[in-house]
């Protein structure tokens, strides 16, 4: 990864992980070219590496970890408004699901 | 590799601590232990209990497992008197160790206070001999060490975990047993676990065990994750999972235990936590000291404990040292950590470094220095209703 905020785990993988919290609107690079984040994301945190469909695996170590509930765009925050797990359902707070 | 020294045991095993354990059998005896053990503070007396009045088996094989691991250096139990806990047979096998044990039933000597007394003036005349006992030269290959993740975020799978899988890997190059647990965390990683199984009928076993967790979780209609894990960017139970597996290293797998069964040997074990049959008694470990409960039955004489949103806890019995995967995490907490993971995660540190550093602290901590968790007084503990067939003939090696 040229961007020393993210970190790619697998070449297989659709997502990045956030080495260092983010702020909204800032520039980060996930290899494809630089896109504009639009919320700010907590370190640990993933972002999709390239344009991901909706039904498509998200792949995080090179294994699947979940799938696409919506269209995620490149940058995107991957996370539990986004994907479903394939085994049981994950239960956060409120204030996650936005 | 430096030397270090244990207390012996009548079993052959080696103990790091010689705690002078308090067991209440029943919760209406809670108090009168709680109290005893306040009046040793400075001291390792510790408490352990097991709260319910109906008979469980398996509860009273983990006590029975627990009083005599090799941490302890001798027993004082609590009933009230109507429980069904079986005290005397508890009793009687830890009697058969050579460890001193007394039993205290609350309605036979007379109320609280006199059963806080009577505890209280057992416990002081046998603590000094227990503080005083002579250790002995004790080997890694005599190790048992257990791990464990709780409050795991996004950054637990990628430093603390795969840190302490480097770790046990090194431990078990010089003969320890090392055991990884929570079959519920293992959901999604089952096949290419099953692919490091020592022998075709273990791998088997070990995917029956992880799809046993899947149909309980699934019963449930929880998995096990909790919201602060989402929170810490973790988006489901099978990525949970994947980071949590790490903490297992790259050793071959060489059994599977159920809780109170002891590795026969050196090398990696999977303790398989979630009961059998139907389910019964709720979720299988109602938090991250239920499973640490029984990773000291299996005998883990310390248990490393990877935490990212940041857990304080320790345990009684056996010390717990805690790695923080979390850099943030760290800095806001140091006071509670062992080991700061996070660096790997800012460019400051590889995996192989931190590594060693557990590996060296679990020496330190196994010839006596204390973790943080003990420092700051941790002893928590925490033992509820569980069910389990004995484990199969084809999970275990063979004895060395």
């Amino acid at each position: 990864m040229t961007d020393r905020r993210l970190l790619l785990l697998n070449e297989k993988d659709n997502v990045l992980v956030l080495r260092r919290g983010i702020a909204a609107g800032e520039q980060i690079d996930i290899g494809a070219g630089k896109v504009e984040t639009d919320r700010s994301l907590n370190l640990g945190h993933k972002v999709a590496r390239r344009a991901i469909s909706e039904g498509e695996e998200i792949l995080k170590y090179g294994a699947v970890i979940g799938v696409a509930t919506l269209p995620i765009e490149a940058g995107g925050h991957v996370h539990v408004h986004n994907v479903r797990s394939n085994y049981t359902p994950t239960y956060s707070l409120p204030e996650e699901t936005r | 590799m430096s030397g270090f020294t244990g207390y012996p045991r009548s079993d052959r095993r080696k103990g790091i601590r010689n705690v002078f354990v308090v067991a209440y059998l029943v919760e209406c005896a809670h108090h009168v232990a709680r109290e005893i053990v306040l009046g040793f503070r400075n001291h390792d007396v510790h408490l352990i209990g097991f709260p319910g009045c109906y008979p469980n088996a398996y509860a009273q094989r983990m006590m029975q497992a627990l009083c005599t691991h090799p941490n302890i250096g001798g027993a004082l139990l609590i009933s009230l008197g109507c429980e069904s806990f079986n005290n005397r047979l508890l009793r009687e096998q830890i009697e058969a160790t050579g460890r001193p044990v007394k039993s205290i039933t609350i309605q036979q000597v007379g109320g609280t206070r006199s059963a806080i007394a009577e505890g209280t003036s057992f416990i002081a005349e046998h603590l000094p001999a227990l503080e005083n006992a002579e250790r002995v030269p004790m080997g890694v290959d005599e190790l048992v060490i257990g791990t464990i993740c709780g409050g795991s975020d996004g950054t637990s799978g990628i430093t603390g975990n795969p840190a302490a899988g480097r770790a046990f890997d090194m431990l078990i190059g010089n003969g320890a047993a090392c055991i990884f647990e929570e079959t519920g965390e293992l959901i999604g990683c089952e096949h290419i676990m099953a692919a490091r199984a020592a022998t075709p009928a273990l791998a088997v076993a070990l995917e029956e065990s992880v799809a046993k967790a899947a149909r309980y979780y699934a019963t449930l209609g929880y998995g096990s994750f909790a919201a602060g894990n989402a929170t810490g960017g973790l988006t489901t139970i099978e990525e949970k999972s994947m980071g949590a597996y790490a903490k297992s290293g790259a050793s071959p797998i060489v059994g599977l235990l159920k809780p109170g069964d002891m590795p026969p040997t050196g090398g990696l074990y999977l303790l398989d936590v979630v009961p059998d049959g139907e389910v019964r008694f709720g979720f299988p470990n109602i938090n991250d000291n239920a499973e640490i409960a029984e990773l000291m039955a299996c005998g883990a004489h310390i248990n490393l404990f990877v935490t990212g949103r940041g857990s304080v806890v320790g345990s009684a019995i056996s010390p717990v040292i805690k790695i923080c995967a979390n850099p943030e995490t760290y800095r806001r907490m140091a006071d509670d950590m062992d080991v700061d993971a996070g660096r790997i995660l800012e460019g400051a540190a590889e995996l192989d470094d931190v590594g060693a550093e557990i590996r060296d602290l679990v020496l330190a901590v196994a010839d006596g220095a204390r973790t943080r968790s003990e420092e700051l007084g941790h002893q928590e503990f925490i033992l509820t209703y569980k069910s389990f067939e004995p484990i199969g003939p084809a999970c275990l090696p063979a004895a060395e």
